[in-house]
């Protein structure tokens, strides 16, 4: 009995390895960190790019990485609302919690959209704080990007240095390729889409692209029939170009749209893996922008 | 003069119109070159003018975000802002039975509807009676108390508009290194499904095991130390203390530890799509004049009592899958449970001496119980299960009738008996918050009554958007 409580003490006393380890609740901050930390950190994703953030299980798996982060990133503005607040309480880490140093939250540093007038369930699955989906323009991950590395390099003086230049340099090309971006995308201003859930508000205030339905009838919920034939009799009139859908989402509603009003469908990678193309921040946006303008 | 000034006039003429011709065609390629430099430059212009309007949309748009996000970290100074999470579970029930829920089919005084073949948990057995019921409704009210604790509240209103304190405890934030201390009135964490709420239940009403042993859930007035390994594999150890507030423990008045939980959870991913859960559990407790009703051999009511020490063994195991993990759209849920409770001491039949007299002898018990059930997602919103439990026949060393101060039949409720159940269920889930359920069940844990149960559930929540545990 004895020894089994020293190695206990021995365990809980152990320290903390070396590098800094980050617990990102999406892919697209734990690729960012990955960016600003290198080597320096050890980055921990707890979910792909095929699974929908609101519903995500508060698995074993997850309480126990969450354990010996020293920074968790989650999205906030309630995407996590489900599932990380289990976590966090569950996982026996006191730099995790909220309001901690080691709780970073991305939708805190960028001007939020869709901001409800009202708060009511009768709306669906709306977010008190605004649309948590930031990630879909490329201008928030440099603002987001910025107060990361600030974040880090409080948390992990001794690799401020490295911290600074990794972001400088990714900032950097990150302003190169949102100009190119911009220019290779001019051609999709204004063009008309349907997206199956509102997750590219951010995407389309950047390239002047137009949403003129979403398949889900109220956000969040399933899209029910009788509100697809209204969206079909919708495109009608307001003629969009295609259909857009996440990796994550079902593919019947978009297919049904599809078949129905005869437009293509484009499935994005919503963040870093949802596409084999998409293979870190970079690519994900050179795929999304590529895929739009395919069939645009 | 008029010939010449004709001819004049026709040169002139011929002239003019030559030149008029001349004219005519450097006017058309002015013409044209003034159309298209006009077009061009108002192409120049357009494009000019669509940067213009673009850049001071742009401004326009970055100064209001600039606005908005000033307004947004600025929220006004309010006095409910910092009010708790909230949140409201209605619930209710149609239930058409074959048996009389409430009643023994004897019709006997006491003899209500109870598991046979065990010391009776007391706790409800749902459902409550024919027809509509209404559920518990549950309040919730959460939040962090400082940086260091959280607080919890969870009270229950009865359908006979009886309040309880469900749940209602302080949980450390602040500890770290894997610690968490729980405080007050709380669900044991011993098992799996004992710390879930009903409305998260995947069934309408408890599994056998969990009616039989616990009454339907284990409940503490205590305290509860958790420890979480700093491994990748999820290692969960634990201990918990207090006065344990439902069945096998008993209403107690007694300085100490009367009762005690310790359990071990380990957990981990295999590949994206499946998860898992295992644990084992061990609670200990020293019930005293823990009472029950039975009705003995003259057909009188009498009163029974148990004291002596009563431990319990729990076996957890779970495994969940879902395509790329992704639950939302479809998922498999497996669920099982196995329990053994030994209990050993003195009994004492007919404490009030109503009947034949109160007589004491020891008293020495052994059960069994488990239950697996399977929870198939089948498309969204969608969810379909079965569920099979059963109890094993007591091993009953019962010291009153082996020494014949009694008949068995003084002791009708521990005769021998295999219960057993069949559940299904089918529901549907229109939004997170929203569920009904519709289950039917084969009951036999009554000796020779086979009860056939129709529920048609409601379960909702108003309010904070909980965050479930897995």
């Amino acid at each position: 009995m004895k020894r089994l409580i020293l190695v206990l003490l021995a365990l809980a006393a152990m320290p903390a390895a070396a590098a800094l380890k980050v617990f990102a609740t999406v892919p697209e901050w734990g690729a960012l960190a990955q960016e600003i930390g290198g080597d320096q950190v050890q980055v921990f994703t707890a979910t792909t790019a095929l699974q929908d953030p609101h519903r995500i299980e508060a698995r074993p798996s997850l309480i126990a990485r969450a354990r010996s982060a020293d920074l968790l990133i989650a999205t906030g503005a309630d995407l996590e609302v489900g599932w990380l607040p289990a976590i966090q309480r569950e996982s026996g880490n006191s730099r995790i919690q909220s309001g901690q140093g080691g709780y970073f939250e991305a939708a805190r540093y960028v001007a939020m959209q869709d901001i409800p007038a009202r708060l009511d369930r009768a709306d669906g699955d709306v977010h008190a704080a605004g649309n948590p989906h930031i990630q879909t323009d490329p201008r928030n991950i440099l603002k987001v990007g910025a107060a990361l590395a600030q974040r880090m390099k409080e948390l992990d003086p001794a690799q401020a240095a490295a911290y600074d230049s990794r972001w400088r340099a990714f900032s950097e090309r990150w302003r190169a390729s949102l100009a190119r971006w911009e220019k290779a995308a001019a051609p999709l201003r204004g063009v008309a889409v349907v997206t199956q859930h509102k997750a590219w508000v951010y995407l389309f205030d950047w390239l002047g692209m137009r949403e003129v339905a979403t398949l889900e009838a109220k956000p969040g919920l399933e899209s029910t029939l009788a509100h697809l034939s209204q969206v079909r009799e919708q495109a009608a009139v307001s003629r969009p170009r295609m259909v857009i859908r996440a990796a994550y989402n079902s593919a019947r509603p978009a297919e049904w749209l599809s078949a129905e009003a005869k437009l293509p469908i484009v499935v994005l990678p919503f963040t870093v893996g949802g596409t084999p193309q998409a293979k870190d921040l970079t690519s994900l946006f050179d795929d999304t922008l590529a895929r739009l303008l395919a069939v645009k | 003069m008029n010939r010449p000034s004709i001819s004049m006039l026709a040169a002139c003429g011929v002239l003019a119109s030559f030149s008029a011709a001349a004219a005519d065609a450097e006017l058309q390629a002015l013409r044209e070159e003034v159309a298209q430099m006009r077009k061009s430059y108002e192409q120049r212009i357009h494009a000019l003018e669509q940067r213009l309007a673009d850049t001071a949309r742009q401004a326009e748009s970055a100064a209001g975000q600039a606005q908005a996000a000033q307004a947004a970290s600025r929220p006004p100074a309010v006095a409910n802002a910092f009010n708790p999470e909230v949140s409201l579970i209605l619930s209710g029930m149609y239930n058409n039975t074959s048996q009389d829920p409430r009643q023994d089919p004897t019709g006997a005084a006491g003899r209500e509807r109870r598991i046979q073949g065990l010391l009776p948990a007391g706790g409800e057995l749902n459902p409550e009676a024919r027809a509509w019921n209404l559920g518990e409704s549950e309040l919730a009210i959460s939040a962090n108390i400082d940086p260091h604790f959280r607080g919890t509240f969870l009270a229950t209103i009865s359908p006979a508009n009886e309040i309880g304190v469900e749940e209602a405890h302080i949980q450390t934030l602040g500890l770290g290194n894997g610690l968490g201390i729980k405080a007050g009135r709380f669900f044991s964490s011993i098992g799996y499904a004992n710390e879930q709420h009903p409305h998260a239940w995947d069934f309408s009403d408890a599994a056998l095991p969990y009616q039989a042993f616990f009454g339907p859930q284990l409940s503490y007035d205590g305290v509860q130390l958790k420890w979480l390994a700093p491994t990748d594999l999820f290692v969960e150890l634990g201990a918990e203390f207090g006065r344990a507030r439902s069945f096998p423990a008993s209403e107690s008045n007694k300085n100490g530890l009367m009762s005690g939980s310790v359990f071990a959870h380990v957990g981990g991913d295999v590949g994206v799509a499946h998860s898992w859960r295992a644990g084992a559990s061990l609670f200990a407790s020293k019930p005293r004049e823990r009472t029950y009703e039975d009705v003995d051999s003259s057909n009188t009511s009498v009163t029974n009592s148990f004291s002596g020490t009563s431990n319990t063994t729990v076996l957890d195991f779970l495994w969940k899958w879902s395509p790329e993990g992704n639950a939302r759209d479809a998922g498999f849920k497996f669920q099982s449970e196995w329990f053994r409770r030994r209990e050993a001491g003195e009994l004492t039949y007919d404490t009030t001496a109503a009947s034949l007299g109160t007589a004491t002898d020891s008293f020495r018990s052994a059960q069994t119980g488990f239950y697996a059930q399977g929870i198939w997602q089948f498309m969204p919103r969608w969810r379909a299960g079965y569920r099979y439990d059963q109890l094993s026949a007591a091993t009953l060393a019962i010291g009153l009738v082996d020494n014949a101060t009694l008949a068995a039949a003084d002791l009708p409720i521990l005769q021998s008996f295999k219960p057993k159940r069949h559940t299904a269920m089918l529901d549907f889930s229109p939004s997170e918050f929203s569920r009904v359920r519709f289950q039917v069940a084969r009951d036999q844990t009554r000796p020779g009554l086979a009860d056939n149960q129709v529920w048609l559930h409601y379960i909702m929540s108003l309010g904070a958007h909980g965050a479930h545990k897995f």
